[in-house]
């Protein structure tokens, strides 16, 4: 392949989705019957804390009523102050993060800035919007986006539908099949100002009520060592939180349940 | 009707090569080379946004002197050639050697076929795992590319500057005393450059993915004192 070079009224700018489909590397949509035994991802959940934003997700992928994976990331950095997770076809979903990252740091080196966490949360949205043709035909994925605004020192959050619309939430998001379950335990237990550990707390909770009622939602796999990926945004960039923590947190939870 | 001049091809290359030559002359020099932890970039530049040093991808950086807009453009081109390859096949697939062949074909095409030749030198540098895997290439106008070795000198005044550094070079120098030779490299007898007429990036052996950082000027000030 040669260089990608452009005349200025051809150049695709600093857009990196512009410059695949520049060079031909853009996959045509594909027509007819919709697919339902792919794998499929689910419950992601993400609340605003004092210092910024924990954003949590399950592990288990599944394809009809089969566990296609254990240990999949949904809830991935998008950037040093950004993360994203995500809810529905494993296949576009994963591209669309893949997609994501780069189209961040793509934009960074061609800009010689990084994009502000606004202009981050429109640019997953048009992606999204991009796949609704894929979307009708039960391929949909929907992203949350969370990160750390530098400018008010404060995290903030974004859930989308299906269509690209996005919305900015104050207090907490959840997103997927257990989305029901875990959103509930999340509404009651926000407060605001939560600090680190409670908040990593109540979304370990969220987690465990979505996977209790909901069979495609994984919950802490103790036989195998797999937790939910819990990561905190704030101030320090993106920190996740380790196993061993987590492993104490479902403890406690599970104490919690045993004494019901 | 009138009948174009003959022009000889020798002639022909010959005034182009000059006129490139004038162009890169009128610019200011820029010096890389090896230190402890990587590569170091220090460009003699006044702007504190119009970028001479700038990073292609994890471990490759692209630096380019002559006439700005063009050597952008080249830069800009090189970034999207490294995030297409690293998107298509994998992140370790993309490398410096491929890039600068890439360069080479297009700024020899350009420089044979085009109205004009492009006024600018580049460097493309990666770091590799160890020292011994460092790369530099340095391309030229027409499409000449140098696999150097330790350090490299672009621009106008490359051969005194190339002297000094001959002189000053220690391989596995800090980033404090290579900064300080390249600084005083650049300078020469006649002048003496602060830390804040430089421009200083490196790519540096760590555990980050993405190896180029910056070396603002109040770091810069602080190394080189």
């Amino acid at each position: 392949m040669s260089m990608p070079y452009f005349t200025p009224s051809q150049d695709p700018g600093a857009n990196f989705q512009e410059l695949l489909s520049r060079v031909g590397l853009v996959p045509r949509t594909v027509q007819g019957q919709s697919i339902i035994d792919i794998p499929h991802a689910t419950t992601c959940v993400a609340v605003t804390y004092q210092d910024g934003v924990v954003m949590a997700g399950d592990r288990r992928a599944t394809a009809g009523n089969l566990i296609s994976h254990r240990d999949m990331e949904k809830v991935v950095q998008a950037d040093t102050y950004s993360g994203v997770g995500i809810a529905g076809a494993a296949g576009p979903a994963m591209e669309m993060i893949k997609l994501f990252q780069l189209q961040l740091e793509h934009y960074e080196k061609m800009e010689g800035q990084q994009l502000s966490l606004e202009g981050k949360a429109n640019q997953l949205s048009t992606m999204v919007r991009a796949n609704l043709p894929s979307a009708m035909q039960g391929l949909g994925v929907v992203p949350i986006f969370g990160g750390f605004e530098p400018r008010q020192s404060k995290g903030r959050l974004w859930d989308y539908d299906m269509t690209g619309g996005r919305y900015e939430e104050r207090e907490f998001v959840a997103i997927g099949s257990g989305s029901l379950h875990a959103g509930t335990v999340i509404k009651i237990g926000w407060r605001a100002q939560m600090t680190k550990s409670d908040a990593v707390s109540l979304v370990c909770r969220a987690l465990w009520e979505a996977a209790d009622a909901d069979s495609a939602t994984g919950g802490p796999d103790v036989m195998r060592g797999i937790y939910p990926i819990v990561a905190a945004i704030s101030q320090d960039g993106w920190v996740p939180v380790p196993d061993d923590e987590l492993a104490q947190v479902f403890e406690s939870i599970i104490a919690q349940v045993r004494s019901r | 009707m009138t009948m174009p001049f003959y022009v000889p091809p020798e002639q022909q290359m010959k005034d182009r090569a000059e006129f490139a030559r004038k162009g890169i002359s009128r610019g200011r020099s820029l010096v890389a080379c090896q230190y402890l932890d990587g590569i170091l970039f220090v460009a003699e530049n006044l702007s504190n946004t119009l970028r001479k040093i700038s990073e292609i991808y994890d471990r490759i950086a692209f630096a380019g002197v002559g006439k700005y807009n063009e050597f952008d453009q080249l830069r800009q081109a090189g970034v999207r050639a490294a995030d297409l390859k690293g998107y298509q096949y994998a992140r370790d697939d993309v490398d410096a050697r491929s890039l600068a062949n890439q360069y080479a074909q297009m700024m020899g095409h350009i420089f044979t076929h085009d109205q004009k030749p492009l006024e600018v030198e580049i460097l493309v540098a990666e770091i590799g795992y160890e020292a011994s895997q460092d790369r530099l290439f340095h391309i030229l106008y027409d499409g000449t590319v140098m696999d150097e070795s330790r350090f490299s000198v672009l621009g106008g005044d490359a051969d005194p500057i190339s002297e000094r550094m001959n002189a000053s070079f220690s391989a596995g120098a800090t980033l404090s005393a290579a900064l300080k030779a390249c600084a005083q490299s650049l300078s020469g007898p006649d002048k003496t450059l602060a830390a804040v007429d430089l421009e200083v990036a490196v790519i540096e052996r760590g555990d980050n993915r993405r190896c180029f950082r910056r070396i603002e000027a109040i770091e810069a000030t602080s190394l080189m004192g």
